[in-house]
């Protein structure tokens, strides 16, 4: 048995698959943490992790964009570290970003 | 993570309030312009693409993930082969494979809520959510409230300016002259402040950084972030001093 061709459902069944994707992925950590037992390694892992996925993803992310990203991370860090305000650490980094990239870096 | 000694008692364990989701809206409000433009250049360069209207915002309702959504444009084709659909489901799923340990990260916290409560609001779960629970969390709070009042903002901007982007077209046809591209990344960087430890707790991020940069290196795509964090998680567990 073969199955029908996706014809002019292609997309529709696309954006299905994606949704259904992107649902897994949403739910599948937080189910496979409820069936680890929570030992004093897990613990620790699990302490660990947010750190771990915020400097994994910012530093690949600084390589791939450049110096001037680097330094608009870094103006968004020293301000965070200055007054502990999202917004002002979001609004440094981006009119650094912004300048340097006029600038033509 | 340690409970904030300060914290009162709360009448429930699991508590979920409406100031909590008033929080969680204030709390999503800075990101709200960087959404909303990274929206717009997704709902334009789908009508460029050639998706329909209705395509692009049940894409944007359902998929409702920003890099995997733009991503899956270059993939996009005019006829389907199950083989193609199969390919952009594979490429979405390693797009948003960081959601799978983001979720482990807060589960401590989920657990205490019914399933269905929790299989409802991590449908709206996305990075300003993690990074938003993440802190909250740290600083002793402990209202799901919060959660889902940042999600459901987020989620109804996102589609909002999604259709506006694709009246719009080309309007911001160059978001990366605004720093639009960095708006994530930004937010990720000024977490690391919060989350600090001190130097004990640095050597899981160390690792994690290192093993992310070669993964980078090595692999095409966005398998740094899941490679790293593992990596960091795994450092963390096995220190004999509790990070």
């Amino acid at each position: 048995m073969t199955l029908p061709d996706p014809g002019t459902w292609g997309a529709i069944i696309a954006i299905t698959a994606m949704a259904a994707a992107t649902y897994l992925c949403r739910i599948s950590g937080v189910a496979l943490m409820s069936i680890i037992p929570l030992t004093p390694h897990v613990r620790r892992g699990l302490a660990a992790l947010p750190g771990s996925i915020v400097v994994a993803t910012v530093l690949p992310l600084i390589e791939r964009l450049g110096a001037a990203a680097a330094i608009a991370l870094l103006a968004a860090i020293g301000t965070m570290i200055l007054r502990r305000s999202e917004l002002l650490a979001l609004l440094v980094g981006m009119a650094a970003i912004s300048g340097l990239r006029a600038l033509g870096f | 993570m340690s409970a904030d000694p300060n914290m009162q008692p709360v009448a429930s364990e699991a508590p979920i309030t409406a100031a909590g989701m008033m929080l969680g809206l204030r709390k999503v409000a800075v990101l709200v312009p960087g959404i909303i433009v990274f929206a717009v250049a997704f709902g334009a360069a789908a009508a460029a693409k050639g998706l329909s209207f209705f395509e692009t915002m049940l894409m944007s309702g359902f998929v409702y993930a920003g890099v995997a959504q733009l991503v899956s444009l270059e993939l996009w084709r005019p006829e389907w082969s199950w083989g193609a659909i199969a390919g952009i489901a594979v490429v979405t799923a390693t797009v948003n494979a960081r959601m799978v340990l983001q979720g482990a990260s807060l589960q401590p916290w989920f657990a205490k809520y019914p399933k269905i409560l929790n299989a409802f609001h991590l449908f709206f779960f996305t990075d300003a959510n993690w990074l938003i629970g993440t802190r909250y969390r740290a600083e002793g709070g402990r209202d799901l409230g919060v959660l889902i009042g940042a999600g459901l903002t987020l989620w109804l901007v996102w589609i909002v300016a999604t259709g506006g982007g694709y009246m719009l077209g080309a309007l911001v046809s160059d978001p990366r002259r605004y720093g639009i591209d960095l708006v994530m990344p930004i937010f990720f960087a000024a977490m690391i402040v919060p989350l600090w430890r001190g130097k004990r707790g640095m050597v899981p991020w160390v690792v994690a950084g290192l093993v992310a940069l070669v993964t980078a290196r090595l692999v095409d795509g966005y398998a740094f972030i899941i490679v790293g964090s593992l990596a960091g998680a795994i450092t963390g567990a096995f220190r004999d001093d509790a990070a």
